[in-house]
């Protein structure tokens, strides 16, 4: 269970890369700092709403609109950065037809100047978010203990995930997103703004990131400038395991990973936990580069 | 070694530093190898205490001191020469063969871990070797390392190679920080010998002078310097422009790309190793703290800096990274400013990298090759903006 729930916010996070990747052919290296100025400003709006640890939560209304608008505010703000970085330092690349070299460089640019001025602003100190849901075990299927906290983090993990999926399928904006993944200069040719697809996409993805890390601030109560970091590696590698640019692809990646991750750390031991993730991608990619269900965002329901 | 034919070509307008670089490269070979041995010489005088406070910018009453004030410089001065060498060994993986490896720095973990177990009487392997035996050693373990990182991982394309080896590096620290059995953990390994050699009965590498490492080093970079500069010239420099330029059409040239792609990315994390081995020579002792992550972005900031593809752009872009933060540290304290430039170090050189992108992708010295690569490919038809 554990690891279904951790698999969930690596999905969510996952997500975020897929999109971008399926429709740019870009790792967006930053989007692991989207994620962690999602979990500093839902915990920065708790506060500002006067919640901290030793707040007491006690009727299930306030805690629900807590956490609504703990995830209105980290999406948002996920959002925003994320459109930020596309605007300010990928847009002015593809105008200049760079190689994806060029666009790698300035992804590592973007995810080290925002990991570091959130570090600076916060002295590098590590923050306690306040606890909205105390864990207890809700109920047990045989040896095995559901907490309360785990129902909200699949559960919301799940409902956003079906609803992306939705979007993307059966929308006409999310018809966009699969045109200009597939190719975007006939999509262009075709009258699909590329600019405003794209940009679409880095909202959708920094909204995911947002939801995962008020999720994160839910489960693990802490938050760091450089949390995002092995949040985004594993978040990557669940997004190649399931093949990159494949929605459903990251959904299963993320969840998988996480399984995988907390069965090798009982049984080899806590301190090979982050191994296992890495050791897996890297045998993933010698048998099959594209992952488990394929690559392309467009081409997969094509 | 013959003129560069390509210098005949120069000055087809990229940027204001092409005027003086053709200048230079028009004037006559003696003159041009004098002026390297000038700076070469420079290079060695400059850790003398006599020579560098010397040195400096005397504005008005105030002087402008060129030293860094706050630190020792000699350490100073061997740790950029560390850093450089670093960035002359990542500048054959991303500037040369276009392999973007963002785990430089786990090689050179590697290096220095490999030096430290097989030197230190502290170390779990019940081994002495001396440090001057070791550093082979250290060096073909790194070698191996990035035959053994490269093989699977080449094969795919260049996105993924970056987030393996990145994660590659983060790996071998996280493993060598929990790790409490070989590695020792945070408590890290003491006692790594220093390299050999007496002069009256001192040794020559002792802790309190820095000057020896620094000299040590500086011929290591020089030596490096001239075979990575002969292979870059060769065969093999060729055939990892032709990778770098388009992969698919220098396969069909019957070029052997992945043997290629591997070579380059082995002799980098060989260069790696070494300066780890260099780095565990001078401090005596590693933990997995000397090893994080921002450090293997550094060496890649430096290069993209300076110029990826040219040596000499990668060396002053290494050395601008490492050395203008100690020195503004000085500075700004003499001129009563109260602020840690190595702290702002990361954020502002992450900016850099989006702006160079951005303005002038080919670094501040470019190499032609690359800078015309970056025209070529502006001048190609643009859909839909």
């Amino acid at each position: 269970m554990t690891g279904l729930e951790q698999g969930a916010i690596y999905a969510l996070v996952a997500l975020g890369y897929t999109l971008v990747y399926g429709v740019l052919r870009l790792i967006n290296f930053a989007h692991s700092e989207v994620f962690m100025i999602g979990t500093f400003t839902t915990m920065w709006v708790w506060g500002w709403m006067g919640i901290d640890q030793n707040t007491k939560i006690d009727s299930v209304g306030q805690m629900v609109m807590l956490i609504v608008i703990g995830l209105v505010a980290g999406a948002a703000a996920s959002a925003v950065t994320a459109v930020t970085v596309e605007v300010v330092a990928y847009r002015p690349l593809r105008r200049r037809n760079a190689p994806p070299l060029a666009f790698l460089i300035t992804a590592i640019g973007a995810s080290l100047f925002l990991a570091e001025m959130i570090g600076i602003f916060t002295k590098r100190a590590p923050f306690g978010p306040p606890r909205i849901i105390e864990p207890a075990v809700a109920f047990a299927i045989g040896p095995f203990k559901v907490t309360n906290t785990q129902i909200l983090v699949l559960l919301v993990a799940l409902l956003m995930m079906a609803a992306l999926d939705q979007f993307v399928n059966r929308s006409r904006m999310g018809k966009g997103i699969r045109a200009v993944a597939q190719d975007p200069d006939t999509a262009a040719l075709m009258g699909i703004n590329k600019n405003r697809i794209i940009l679409l996409v880095f909202v959708l993805g920094g909204a995911m990131a947002g939801v995962a890390a008020l999720l994160w601030n839910v489960r693990y109560g802490f938050t760091k400038f450089n949390v995002g970091f092995l949040i985004g590696l594993k978040a990557f590698s669940a997004a190649v395991l399931g093949g990159i640019g494949n929605l459903r692809g990251a959904l299963l990646g993320g969840l998988l990973l996480g399984v995988v991750e907390n069965y090798a750390s009982g049984l080899f031991g806590g301190e090979w936990k982050d191994f296992t993730g890495f050791v897996l991608l890297v045998i993933l990619l010698m048998f099959r580069p594209t992952g488990l269900l394929g690559e392309s965002l467009g081409r997969a329901r094509a | 070694m013959s003129v560069d034919k390509t210098a005949k070509a120069g000055s087809n307008g990229n940027g204001n530093g092409s005027v003086l670089k053709s200048r230079w490269e028009n004037m006559p070979k003696q003159f041009r190898w004098a002026g390297m041995i000038a700076l070469v010489i420079f290079l060695y005088l400059l850790p003398f205490k006599e020579f560098y406070l010397y040195l400096g910018i005397p504005m008005g009453d105030f002087y402008l001191p060129f030293y860094t004030a706050r630190t020792e410089m000699a350490q100073v001065l061997f740790d950029t020469a560390v850093f450089v060498l670093l960035a002359v060994g990542l500048n054959v993986v991303v500037g040369f063969a276009g392999l973007l490896d963002l785990g430089y720095y786990g090689f050179f973990a590697i290096g220095a871990y490999t030096v430290a177990l097989l030197t230190s009487p502290e170390s779990r392997l019940d081994v002495t070797w001396p440090w001057l035996a070791a550093v082979p050693v250290a060096v073909i373990v790194t070698l191996i390392g990035g035959v053994i990182l490269g093989g699977p991982t080449l094969r795919l394309r260049g996105d993924y190679l970056a987030i393996v080896t990145l994660g590659f590096a983060e790996m071998i620290r996280l493993y060598a920080a929990r790790n409490e059995g070989i590695l020792q953990g945070q408590r890290g390994i003491p006692s790594i010998p220093h390299p050999p050699g007496e002069v009256n009965g001192d040794a020559i590498f002792g802790v309190t002078d820095a000057r020896p490492y620094y000299w040590l080093a500086l011929t290591i970079i020089i030596l490096v310097v001239f075979g990575v500069r002969n292979l870059a010239r060769s065969r093999v420099g060729r055939a990892w422009v032709a990778i770098r330029e388009d992969e698919d059409a220098a396969q069909i040239m019957g070029v052997p790309t992945f043997l290629y792609k591997l070579a380059a990315f082995a002799i980098g994390a060989a260069v790696g190793g070494l300066s780890g081995a260099l780095f565990a020579g001078n401090r005596g002792f590693i933990n997995s703290d000397s090893f994080l992550l921002e450090n293997s972005i550094l060496v890649l900031a430096a290069v993209v800096l300076g110029g990826a593809g040219n040596i000499g752009g990668a060396i002053v872009g290494a050395a601008i990274t490492w050395y203008l933060p100690e020195w503004l540290r000085g500075v700004g304290s003499s001129l009563g400013l109260e602020f840690d430039p190595a702290e702002y170090r990361i954020a502002v050189f992450g900016l850099v990298l989006i702006v160079m992108m951005i303005f002038r992708p080919q670094g501040i010295i470019a190499s032609k090759r690359r800078a015309a690569e970056f025209e070529d490919r502006r001048k190609e038809a643009v859909a839909s903006e």
